[in-house]
C-alpha cells in the first residue's frame, strides 16, 4: 500500500496531521491530496474525499500522510524538480473543489526554502 | 478621483447586509439558512454576507434553468439577442457602479474596470446578441433530391464555473455565448469573489427571463462538485486550476457531456532589440507591455509572466522598464489614479511571498519589489498588497516555470530567433504569448511558432469580443470570445431529407 517512509517524498506539519485527523473523523474516511499548477488556486495542493480524483499514469505518488495519499501531476513534478515536499495550513479558505483543512484553514505545500522541517 | 467605498454614505453603490442566491427570476435564502461574509482585499473588512450554499440549492437552481429552458430554446434568434442587448444596455447605464463594486471585491484598479472590465463585459454580450442573429444553418444537396439541412440547437442548461480575478467578465465570456445559443445556465462565482455578479443580476434582473441565468454561490467542495458531476447539465465549462479542471473533465466524462477549461499559463513576453531601434511611440508602448505584467495584480491567466529581452538591449530597455515600475502608484483601489490594487486575498499574499522567496533561493536576482507592500491610509493597513516585483534568472527556474498570480516578473535574455522561440515554448503552459518587433516576418514567424493559443503581436492584454482565446498544451480545451462559441454551446441537428418518390429498392 503505502510506500516506505524512507522513500516518502511528502511530509506533513502537525498541523496538517491534526487536519487530516479532524476531517477523516468528519468524513468516515481518508482523504487524498493531489498538487495542482496554473491558474487562481494553482501551485496549491487539492484535498479530495479519497478515490474522488481519477488518478493516472501521469501521476506520480509522493507518498502518504496517515495513509492519505498524495500525488503530483508528473510533467509538474518534472518542471518544479522539487525533491521534498511539505504539507502545512494556512489561513483561510480552500479554492476550487478542494475540502477546507478546517474553520477557514486550507492545505499548503510552502516553498521547503520558507519552513522549518 | 476617488470613488467612495461601497455601503458607505455617498457611494455609489449600495450594500445589502445579506444576499441570497439568484434562482428563477428570485432572491431565494439558501436551504440551510447558512451565510458567509465576503472580505474587501483593500482592507480585509467585510463587505457584505453572501449565501453560504449547499448541493440543495444547486438543484433549487437547476430546477430553474429546466423549466426555462424550453421557453428560451424555442426563443427566436431576434428575441434572444433583444435580451442580449438589453443586458448590455442596463450594465453600460450601471457602468461606474458595477466598476465600483468589481473594484472593491476583487481589489483591482477602478481605473481597470472602468476602461476594460465592464466596457467589455457589455461588448461581449453584444457581440453574442450579433452572433446570434447572423448564425446561419447549412444545407447541402447531397443528391439532386436528397438535401442535408444542419440545424444548431441549444443543449439546454449547461454548468459554468468561474474564477476570481475577473469576475464579471469571466462571468460574461461564459455567459453570453450559452445564452446566445439557447442555453440556460446555472453559474457559480469564486468564493473570494461572489458579491459582483449579485449587483450583476439586480441590475439585469427586469431585462432577463427568470430561469435563464441561475447563481449560486459558496465553496467549491461543497457545490462545484454538486453542479459539475450533476446528471441535469448537458455541459460544463470552468476556469481554474489544472486538478480542479481536470476533475471536471472526469465528472463531464462520467456523464458524458462536454467540458470546456481554462486553466492558466505562463506567458512569454517577448522583446526583440528592433523595439529599440528609434526612441519613439512604438518604444513606449513596448515598454508599457512589459509592464503590463501588473494589469489587474498579475492575477491573469495571460499575465506576460516571462519576459525574453533580446540581450543586446537587455540592460538599457530593462533600466527603461524599471523606471516605469518604479513609478506605479500602489494604493486605493478606487482611486482613479492607482495602477496597482491589493491581492484578491491573504492566501494569494501568502503565496506570492512565497514564491518570491523560491525564486531568492535558485539565485534569481531581485531587480525591484520583493515583499509586502505599505501604501498610504491606515484604512489599507491590512490590505493584501504586494510590491511590483522583478526576478532576473533563467528560464529553468521554479519561478520561471509556475504561475504565481501576482505582480512578479521573471525576467531573462535570448540571442537569437531560435533561442527566443526554444524558451518561450519552454513551458507546460500555452495560452498566451506577447511579441514585440518592428520586423513583420519575425512576427509572424514568432507567432505562428509559439505554442499558445493567443499571440498578442506588438500589443497585450486585449480581449475585444471577436478574437478567440483559449489553451494550447496543459492550458486548457476550448476556446472562448469567439463566434466558434456558439459552436460549443450547441449541438448539431441534421434532417436528411429525400424530395424523391422512388425506392431504394433493397427489400
Amino acid at each position: 500500500m503505502s510506500e516506505p517512509i524512507a522513500l516518502a517524498r511528502i511530509t506533513a506539519t502537525p498541523a496538517a496531521r491534526e487536519a487530516i485527523r479532524l476531517l477523516r473523523a468528519a468524513r468516515g474516511g481518508p482523504v487524498m491530496f493531489v498538487q495542482s499548477g496554473g491558474c487562481c488556486a494553482g501551485s496549491t495542493p487539492m484535498c479530495f474525499p479519497v478515490g474522488e480524483f481519477l488518478i493516472g499514469d501521469i501521476d506520480v505518488l509522493l507518498g502518504e500522510i496517515d495513509g492519505c495519499p498524495f500525488y503530483i501531476d508528473k510533467r509538474l513534478d518534472q518542471a518544479w524538480h522539487q525533491e521534498q515536499f511539505l504539507l502545512d495550513v494556512a489561513p483561510g479558505e480552500p479554492e476550487d473543489f478542494s475540502l477546507p483543512a478546517g474553520e477557514n484553514l486550507h492545505f499548503v505545500t510552502p516553498s521547503p526554502t520558507c519552513v522549518q522541517l | 478621483m476617488k470613488y467612495v467605498p461601497p455601503g458607505l454614505p455617498g457611494s455609489i453603490v449600495s450594500v445589502e447586509p445579506r444576499y441570497e442566491n439568484f434562482i428563477g427570476g428570485k432572491w431565494l435564502a439558501p436551504t440551510h439558512g447558512k451565510y458567509r461574509l465576503d472580505l474587501a482585499p483593500a482592507t480585509a473588512g467585510p463587505i457584505t454576507e453572501v449565501a453560504d450554499s449547499t448541493p440543495e440549492d444547486v438543484e433549487l437552481a437547476l430546477d430553474a434553468a429546466h423549466a426555462a429552458k424550453d421557453a428560451w430554446g424555442e426563443a427566436s434568434a431576434t428575441e434572444r439577442a433583444e435580451v442580449l442587448n438589453a443586458i448590455a444596455d442596463a450594465v453600460e447605464k450601471n457602468k461606474d457602479m458595477l466598476a465600483v463594486a468589481e473594484s472593491w471585491e476583487n481589489g483591482k484598479p477602478v481605473r481597470e474596470t472602468l476602461a476594460a472590465d465592464i466596457p467589455l463585459v457589455v461588448d461581449h454580450f453584444r457581440y453574442f446578441a450579433a452572433a446570434a442573429r447572423a448564425e446561419e444553418g447549412r444545407s447541402t444537396e447531397i443528391e439532386k433530391d436528397l438535401v442535408a439541412y444542419h440545424f444548431r440547437e441549444p443543449l439546454g442548461v449547461v454548468g459554468q464555473i468561474i474564477p476570481f480575478n475577473f469576475p464579471l467578465l469571466m462571468a460574461a465570456w461564459k455567459l453570453a455565448p450559452a445564452l446566445a445559443a439557447g442555453n440556460c445556465s446555472v453559474i457559480k462565482p469564486a468564493s473570494p469573489t461572489p458579491w459582483s455578479i449579485l449587483k450583476l443580476m439586480e441590475t439585469i434582473e427586469d431585462v432577463l427571463p427568470p430561469g435563464v441565468i441561475n447563481v449560486v454561490t459558496g465553496p467549491g467542495a461543497e457545490i462545484g462538485k454538486a453542479l459539475a458531476a450533476n446528471p441535469r447539465i448537458a455541459k460544463v465549462s470552468f476556469t481554474g486550476e489544472t486538478v480542479t479542471g481536470r476533475l471536471i473533465m472526469q465528472y463531464a466524462a462520467q456523464n458524458l457531456i462536454p467540458s470546456t477549461v481554462e486553466l492558466g499559463g505562463k506567458s512569454p513576453n517577448i522583446f526583440f532589440n528592433d523595439v529599440m531601434a528609434h526612441d519613439d511611440e512604438f518604444l513606449d508602448k513596448a515598454i508599457e507591455g512589459l509592464v503590463l505584467y501588473a494589469f489587474n495584480k498579475g492575477e491573469v491567466c495571460t499575465c506576460p509572466s516571462r519576459a525574453l529581452i533580446q540581450a543586446d538591449i537587455y540592460d538599457e530597455f530593462m533600466a527603461r522598464c524599471l523606471d516605469r515600475i518604479a513609478s506605479i502608484k500602489q494604493g486605493n483601489p478606487l482611486d482613479t489614479d492607482t495602477q496597482l490594487g491589493p491581492q484578491v486575498s491573504a492566501q494569494q499574499i501568502e503565496k506570492i511571498a512565497s514564491y518570491v522567496d523560491i525564486g531568492r533561493h535558485e539565485g534569481a536576482e531581485v531587480l525591484i519589489g520583493g515583499q509586502r507592500a505599505r501604501v498610504d491610509g491606515a484604512e489599507f493597513a491590512d490590505g493584501y498588497y504586494f510590491q511590483p516585483t522583478v526576478l532576473k534568472g533563467e528560464n529553468k527556474m521554479r519561478v520561471f516555470q509556475e504561475e504565481i498570480f501576482g505582480p512578479v516578473l521573471a525576467v531573462t535574455t535570448f540571442t537569437d530567433d531560435a533561442d527566443a522561440l526554444a524558451i518561450a515554448n519552454d513551458t507546460l503552459y500555452g495560452l498566451g504569448a506577447g511579441v514585440w518587433t518592428r520586423d513583420g516576418t519575425r512576427a509572424y514567424k514568432m507567432g505562428r511558432g509559439i505554442k499558445a493559443g493567443r499571440v498578442w503581436t506588438n500589443c497585450y492584454h486585449q480581449y475585444p469580443a471577436g478574437a478567440s482565446f483559449g489553451g494550447y498544451k496543459i492550458s486548457g480545451i476550448g476556446r472562448e470570445n469567439h463566434l466558434m462559441m456558439l459552436d460549443h454551446y450547441s449541438q448539431t441537428k441534421n434532417l436528411l431529407v429525400s424530395y424523391s418518390t422512388k425506392p431504394l429498392g433493397l427489400f
